[in-house]
């Protein structure tokens, strides 16, 4: 086991990596009465055909999150349960990309600790589960379609791809769930769930030792490593579609413009281009920008309004969006503030503060247990190390900002949806 | 691990400042306390909301976030809380903490200095508040007064205190009410400002790596802004023992929801956070609605599906329990006596050792993790301020590890029944 300090947040963080495969991190924080734990696996909405022993199987849309839903069921009832009864709050979620499962508690950590790693390791699976949550996963999946923000981000998504499963909804459709079998269940947990393709990240006042002792003692001896997957072809810069227009039952416009950015391999560039990426939102139209006080005077956008940067394997993208009254004027707007910085350059003094607010916002993510365990997980399957941010931030000049706002904020490769209101024209 | 330091720094201006390593931020905060007033209600709400739009010296939204940027990414947000019968007109904000920053950053004392501006120095016009903040913050509070509608279970729970305290001060709301706020002129705001600064009971609040020295002098340049004058002590103010003759009142609204809300308000027989008796009642409110292992969640909602949901919380410093559910109205009868007669189980002492015990667990926890969160932590302090009392949440576990199941009964057999207040559809 290695001890690592990181000195300018003042974390220390323990590692180790099982013979089975599995990564272990546990950042020691004194003082707190709550423990967390975080017990994730590679393998997320996208990660649809794989290949495992030789072979490439190809699966429907909606498997990731639907074993996230069965996980949970064990041969003798349901973790869920019993996790509550023992004081934890537990909890799951499936992205894109990763499946983690989680609980955070006062007391009984280690029992609890046990619970989590055996529920998730023993797959629990029939016919008759299977076919009881096709309805329920059928009944969120109709409920996302009525949801105007999980709609235009799709809609972005499947403009800016043509090939990328980053387009298909991680839920799935009502149709490609009903392929799913218990079978198809046994063979994904068989290939992700295997100790050498998850992470294990624990944030408390705990003892490392024991946490590598505990996770020894419950998981697979042996492990399958990483799985080979396939994302389609490979997309070009260019966005698929320039804009995707759809009505629904909403009071106002709702839209998400999005930038297709280069996809960085795994390795330390990939946090290093997150943290550019963004600043390049919060220079060109964060809250504290000119062109964002200049949207909201004119009612082009109002609170609801929000950006971010997003990475997924063979993804990148800016994305901001939110309501108005007129999105295509929100795009023209961007667009002009862009080439106004490619000509001036970012302001020194905005600059500056922008830098120092992206920094402390992200030391400030520090307080959350979760979202420490989350980014740590993250980073190893990303291969960076989370908490080396600061040092990242430093190393990045604000020349190296304004080229990539020169790169990739171009109408080429830009796609603004829009889900404009039921009979309006425009 | 964290070092509460408590001071009257002058007569009607308080301290309370939390040393600790644990977290990367600070939380600084200032907040003037007077007794709830239905008169003065919706003035002393939209105060700190027309403060938080611009200073003397960073007058608008823009030039504020820029001033927020600098102190690597602070918040500061405008917080109207009631403590009993106090009212707490806030500015919290929430700063990276300065072990964590560059040595010369100085965020603790930026931070001091903006609220200092906040507070003592707006943005003026004609030497009163400007007529545009006052105007749009003056419709901001009346939709958040009329959006109270929105969320149906807190507004059933609101009418509850309402109609049962309507004799009392606890009866008026923290936002006040919508026609006394849009009486309220730049002018009059701008005097209830003046009286407030001059009379209020002051409360400054830290939480940080800094020591109680080093906060003092943080907030040296506001101490000294405060004027000079005669302060009102605050205080958590009236507390019935018994629920009052002709009770229990039954108040029927009509409302166009398919839900209906049942809400029940007891008297707690005088207990109050400042009692000795306060960890078992405590205890029984989480034995008897206030987790999902208690008894109104287990027999109420799952053994007799009667309610969508069936829970109890108490109003600590003002000896309330309040009881709220969501039935159907055919169910709602029953409801209400099965309600009454977990009640009474337990002032008989029918409680089993895993009902108390998992009622134990989840009130410790729930006070051990108090120190895990600023916020939560900030509204715990600030609370023990308004009561006069210093117990420390680590310390108060410690006496709910030792109530016994007699003294849980105990205060269960005090508690009364008051208001009981329904909110049904309009067809039944």
């Amino acid at each position: 086991m290695t001890e690592k300090q990181y000195d300018r947040v003042e974390e220390t963080l323990f590692h180790d990596m099982l013979q089975n495969g599995l990564h272990i991190y546990v950042d020691r924080k004194p003082g707190f009465a709550k423990s967390y734990a975080f017990f994730a696996t590679n393998y997320g909405g996208m990660d649809m055909r794989f290949q495992m022993d030789g072979q490439w199987h190809d699966t429907p849309a909606g498997v990731a999150h639907f074993l996230e839903h069965k996980m949970f069921d064990t041969k003798d009832g349901n973790a869920l349960q019993i996790l509550s009864a023992n004081g934890a709050s537990p909890n799951a979620f499936t992205s894109t990309a990763i499946t983690g499962y989680y609980f955070d508690s006062t007391e009984k950590f280690e029992e609890n600790l046990k619970t989590l790693l055996s529920f998730v390791s023993v797959p629990w699976f029939t016919p008759e589960s299977v076919a009881k949550e096709q309805g329920i996963i059928g009944q969120e999946i109709r409920m996302g379609d009525d949801d105007p923000d999980t709609q235009v981000f799709y809609s972005m998504l499947k403009g800016l791809y043509e090939y990328s499963p980053v387009r298909i909804d991680i839920a799935g459709t009502v149709e490609s769930i009903a392929q799913i079998t218990d079978q198809t269940l046994y063979d994904c947990h068989k290939a992700f769930y295997n100790p050498g393709n998850m992470v294990l990240c624990v944030a408390g006042d705990v003892d490392p030792q024991r946490v590598c002792a505990l996770a020894r003692e419950i998981l697979p001896e042996e492990g399958k490593g990483e799985i080979p997957r396939d994302y389609g072809k490979p997309e070009s810069n260019r966005a698929f579609q320039s804009e995707v227009v759809r009505e629904m039952e909403v009071s106002t416009p709702i839209f998400r413009l999005g930038w297709k950015a280069e996809p960085v391999d795994k390795g330390p560039e990939r946090l290093r281009q997150q943290l550019m990426g963004e600043l390049v939102c919060e220079a060109l139209l964060g809250t504290s920008s000119p062109l964002y006080a200049r949207l909201y005077e004119q009612g082009l956008v109002n609170d609801s309004f929000d950006y971010g940067y997003e990475a997924y394997p063979g993804v990148a993208i800016l994305a901001a969006g939110g309501e108005s009254r007129d999105p295509w004027a929100v795009r023209a707007e961007v667009m002009e503030e862009t080439a106004r910085i490619c000509r001036e350059g970012i302001e020194e003094h905005l600059w500056r503060r922008l830098k120092k607010a992206a920094y402390g916002n992200r030391v400030k993510t520090l307080n959350s247990f979760e979202s420490v365990c989350v980014n740590l997980a993250q980073g190893h399957f990303n291969g960076t190390d989370y908490l080396t941010f600061p040092e990242v931030y430093d190393g990045i000049e604000k020349s190296d900002v304004e080229q990539c706002i020169r790169r990739w904020i171009t109408s080429e490769r830009t796609c603004l949806a829009v889900i404009r209101p039921k009979g309006s024209a425009k | 691990m964290l070092q509460v330091t408590q001071k009257d720094l002058r007569p009607g201006v308080h301290l309370t400042a939390v040393q600790t390593r644990k977290f990367k931020t600070s939380v600084l905060g200032v907040t003037l306390m007077v007794p709830l007033d239905k008169r003065n209600a919706s003035a002393n709400a939209l105060l700190p909301y027309v403060l938080r739009r611009g200073t003397y010296n960073r007058p608008d939204m823009q030039t504020l976030s820029a001033a927020l940027d600098e102190m690597y990414g602070g918040t500061v947000s405008p917080i109207v809380r009631k403590k009993g019968e106090a009212l707490c007109i806030g500015l919290t904000g929430s700063f990276l903490d300065d072990a964590l920053a560059p040595e010369d950053a100085g965020i603790r004392d930026a931070a001091a200095r903006l609220l200092t501006e906040l507070l003592l120095h707006p943005a003026l016009e004609n030497g009163g508040f400007r007529t545009d903040y006052v105007a749009g913050e003056k419709k901001n509070l009346m939709n958040r007064i009329r959006a109270q509608i929105n969320d149906k279970r807190l507004y059933a729970t609101a009418r509850l205190t309402a109609e049962m305290c309507a004799d009392e001060a606890y009866g008026t709301d923290r936002l006040g009410d919508e026609a006394s706020a849009a009486a309220i002129t730049p002018e009059s705001l701008w005097n209830r400002y003046q009286d407030l600064l001059s009379t209020a009971a002051v409360e400054l609040y830290y939480c940080g790596s800094a020591s109680p020295e080093q906060v003092e002098q943080t907030f040296a340049e506001l101490i000294s802004g405060i004027p000079e004058g005669e302060r009102r002590m605050v205080s958590v103010g009236q507390v019935l023992s018994h629920a009052p003759a002709g009770t229990p009142r039954m108040v029927t609204e009509p409302l166009d929801v398919a839900q209906c809300k049942l809400s029940m308000g007891f008297r707690t027989g005088g207990i109050t956070a400042g009692d000795r008796a306060y960890p078992a009642l405590q205890l029984f409110n989480a034995v008897y609605g206030g987790t999902t292992t208690s008894k109104l969640f287990m027999n109420v909602r799952e053994k007799l599906s009667l309610c969508y949901y069936s829970s109890s919380m108490l109003e600590k410093f003002k000896g309330l329990m309040l009881v709220s559910s969501g039935v159907e109205y055919k169910n709602q009868e029953r409801a209400k006596q099965e309600i009454l007669s977990q009640l009474e189980a337990c002032q008989r002492g029918e409680i089993d050792r895993a009902e108390l015990e998992s009622g134990r667990r989840a009130v410790v926890s729930s006070l051990r993790t108090l120190s895990d969160s600023q916020a939560r932590l900030e509204d715990y302090w600030l609370g023990q301020t308004v009561a006069g009392l210093t117990e420390k949440p680590e310390k108060l576990a410690e006496r709910v590890e030792q109530v016994t199941l007699k003294e849980v009964v105990t205060a269960a057999q005090k508690v009364e029944l008051d208001t009981v207040y329904l909110l049904k559809g309009q067809e039944e």
